[in-house]
């Protein structure tokens, strides 16, 4: 293959990816306008549910941040056994399936978790979990840990000679924060702020399980009880569009910020200081990182504990679901790895101006809705053939576009990278098109394409989303058949599925990665 | 024959000027200060930077828009002149087969390439186990299994030592002897030119002169050439 047959191949390739991206983001979101026209107006309960998403995500976003701050300083400053498995468990909630960490919630927090046992036994009024903060808290279970590996990055971004002159100049501990630590966290907590609260906005499951009926519901949520419930499918798409106007305003202001991924490595060395010697600054740190700690590691730890006696009993629909969603997760990563590499090498391809819009194009779906495009889907599959019997295709499909973006992060900088540094080498020997690919491409892509493939393997698998707007009793995943569980109070069966959930996504994800590292090419 | 006829490169504001012929077999040094477009001239030869005036002729044929892969010529760059995620055998292979499907009689061309630099049994070894020496060596070894007319050096041995460096440039002189291909090797040590290089150019102010005898530029340096070399024109 010459060197023109394949550019042209990889710009088609690209443009491929490029369109179904049109129609995926903003297609689907004509189709839920067109529908929406003349439709039912919406209810004074739907702009509630406006107002608890802003709302819920603004909490979640800062509590999350602001809780992040000491935990990351106290884990940038000391070092201890168990730091490195500490902050690697932070990157874990990424891809723990929501529903799991829900379960695990509600084992501390529920209505007969341990919280209130221990308030019970003190004589103490229970506590209810559910509504308002039953959803911050989930969120901030989910996004404490990613706020901190991004602020534990701007830690070991600060040069250790920083430290060093401030310990020459005498530095307190609070010079040293005024100096050094708080110019820092002005340059990542908003980027931090705007990934988590965008998250929060499209939250779906945790308001579905922590919510408390319509007085805490999301947009996300509204959709698809319009849907499900009342088979209003005006009214869906109103809250679709709506749904779209929140996350693209939050996009928009996103765009501006640089958003910081918190994925990267290079966090296992703590930063050499001077000026932590005191024994209750040592205390605090200590109480710190134990509170954070067992913040993350309880719930799980209760799921895991909960769920291993009823793994045996699970009845037959929860293996079969199991396989479903196996099969969904498989072909979710191989479609988002070919599309992240195909518009990956367009944008490097392209370059300039044009190239900079097909990655935005690429990173737009940070800020979409997964209900949104599901409902859009939906209608679009409709007056072709029953959207049921495509449940899982589309899941997979919609699976594929939500992580492509987390892909194209980890891989098209070191695609970047492979060309600049041996770009000039391939173009000199003639290698071009497969061959180029093969030998030169992808082995040294294997790295973050294993991660990549992890994440979106975990991600697709523990997701629970747009099938709950396509699935019957049949064909569900695994997810839905957890969550019916769940909400027929069948808890030890809920607990043996979660555990099975939550050992599906880690091995994916843990299976991908290690492919990943294993033989990686430097 | 190489023939620059009238080409002017354009770079983010930067010019060079080059109207210059090069004799068939000639090994040709290319100096001048930094910065004055030595690299950029190479880079226009191989394909890489584009020439919007001008064309580039080899053997009375223009090549100025054909891709790097299809011009007759191989080149070392400064770095980045292996794959360090494969063996030096598969490093040298990709000379003549990028796609690396060998056959028996290729697979043996590359065993004796690897032999004639010196790496034999090394083959299976990727470049991080390699010394700098051995590195170069492999890339020569596909420069010259590749057998093109034409080599360009972009000061691929800068890393190395004094030593070191001398043993590889008497090696290329050894390949294009060979071979017959023409040298254009960019330097910015005088004593490598002395060596091995019959002809200069001379990059500087905008332009590409040349090609000038070498011993005889040395002698007596244009004014330019003076102000670059400073005193070191007078050391031996």
């Amino acid at each position: 293959m010459d060197a023109r047959t394949a550019r042209h191949l990889t710009l088609a390739s690209g443009g491929v990816v490029a369109v179904w991206l049109c129609v995926l983001n903003f297609g689907a979101l004509g189709a839920v306008a067109w529908r929406a026209e003349g439709l039912s107006a919406l209810r004074s309960a739907d702009w509630a549910a406006v107002r608890f998403t802003l709302v819920q995500a603004l909490w979640s976003a800062g509590l999350s941040v602001l809780l992040a701050v000491p935990i990351a300083r106290a884990l940038a400053r000391r070092q201890f056994r168990g730091r490195a498995v500490l902050i690697t468990l932070m990157g874990a909630p990424f891809i723990l399936p929501t529903l799991v960490a829900v379960l695990g919630l509600l084992a501390v927090f529920g209505r007969s978790g341990l919280v209130n046992q221990g308030l019970d036994s003190l004589g103490l009024a229970r506590f209810n979990i559910f509504g308002l903060h039953g959803v911050v808290l989930a969120h901030v279970f989910y996004n404490l840990p990613l706020a901190t590996r991004i602020l534990l990055q701007g830690w070991a971004a600060i040069p250790s000679e920083r430290f060093r002159l401030g310990a020459a100049l005498g530095f307190t501990p609070r010079d040293t924060f005024r100096q050094l630590e708080l110019p820092m966290l002005r340059d990542l907590a908003p980027g931090a702020f705007l990934v988590i609260f965008l998250i929060c906005l499209t939250s779906f499951s945790v308001a579905l399980t922590m919510g408390g009926g319509p007085r805490a519901s999301t947009v996300e949520l509204a959709i698809s009880q319009a849907f499900r419930f009342d088979f209003d499918l005006g009214r869906a798409a109103l809250l679709a569009l709506v749904q779209f106007g929140l996350c693209a305003a939050a996009g928009m202001i996103a765009w501006r910020v640089a958003l910081p991924s918190g994925l990267s490595g290079g966090l296992d060395r703590p930063v050499a200081r001077f000026d932590m010697q005191g024994r209750a600054l040592r205390l605090w740190d200590t109480a710190l990182i134990l509170a954070g700690g067992l913040f993350l590691l309880v719930p799980l730890a209760m799921v895991a504990a909960r769920g291993l006696p009823h793994i045996i009993s699970l009845p037959p629909e929860i293996w079969a679901a199991s396989l479903r969603s196996l099969g969904v997760a498989l072909g979710a990563t191989a479609l988002t790895l070919a599309m992240t590499l195909a518009l990956s090498h367009a944008i490097v391809a392209l370059g300039g101006a044009r190239g900079a819009v097909l990655e935005w194009l690429g990173l737009a779906a940070l800020a979409a809705s997964p209900l949104v495009i599901g409902t859009g889907l939906y209608l679009l599959i409709r007056p072709l053939a029953n959207p049921r019997d495509l449940a899982l295709v589309v899941t997979m499909l919609v699976n594929a576009g939500m992580a492509l973006p987390f892909a194209l992060r980890l891989i098209l900088p070191a695609l970047r990278d492979v060309e600049m540094t041996q770009g000039r080498l391939a173009d000199s020997l003639g290698l071009h098109g497969g061959a180029r690919l093969r030998i030169v491409t992808l082995p040294r892509l294997r790295r973050p394409m294993g991660f990549a493939a992890g994440l979106t393997a975990a991600l697709s698998m523990g997701d629970l989303g747009v099938i709950m707007l396509f699935a019957e009793r049949e064909g569900a995943t695994l997810p839905m058949q957890l969550y019916r569980l769940m909400t027929a109070y069948r808890q030890d069966d809920a607990a043996g599925a979660a555990l099975v959930l939550l050992a599906a996504s880690l091995a994916l994800f843990w299976l991908c990665d290690r492919w990943g590292r294993g033989n990686a090419a430097t | 024959m190489l023939q620059l006829d009238q080409v002017q490169i354009l770079q983010g504001g930067f010019t060079l000027q080059a109207d210059l012929q090069v004799p068939p077999g000639s090994r040709v040094a290319v100096i001048g200060p930094s910065g004055a477009g030595k690299s950029t001239l190479l880079g226009a030869v191989a394909g890489f930077v584009p020439v919007p005036c001008g064309s580039i002729l080899w053997q009375g044929q223009t090549i100025t828009t054909h891709s790097p892969a299809a011009r007759p010529l191989s080149i070392l760059f400064q770095d980045n002149n292996l794959f360090p995620h494969l063996s030096a055998l598969d490093n040298v292979a990709l000379g003549i087969r990028p796609a690396l499907r060998l056959t028996a009689p290729e697979r043996a061309r590359v065993h004796d390439a690897l032999a004639r630099v010196g790496l034999e049994g090394l083959d299976t070894r990727r470049p991080a186990a390699l010394s700098g020496g051995q590195q170069s060596r492999v890339a020569l070894a596909r420069l010259l299994l590749q057998r093109k007319p034409l080599v360009l050096l972009d000061e691929p041995f800068s890393a190395l030592g004094p030593g070191l460096k001398a043993e590889m440039l008497a090696l290329v002189a050894e390949i294009c002897a060979e071979t017959g291909a023409m040298l254009l090797m960019v330097t910015h040590d005088i004593a490598d030119a002395r060596a091995i290089a019959d002809q200069t150019i001379l990059v500087a102010d905008g332009h590409a002169r040349g090609p000038f005898a070498t011993e005889d530029l040395l002698e007596n340096p244009p004014e330019t050439l003076r102000a670059y070399l400073g005193t070191a024109d007078r050391i031996p």
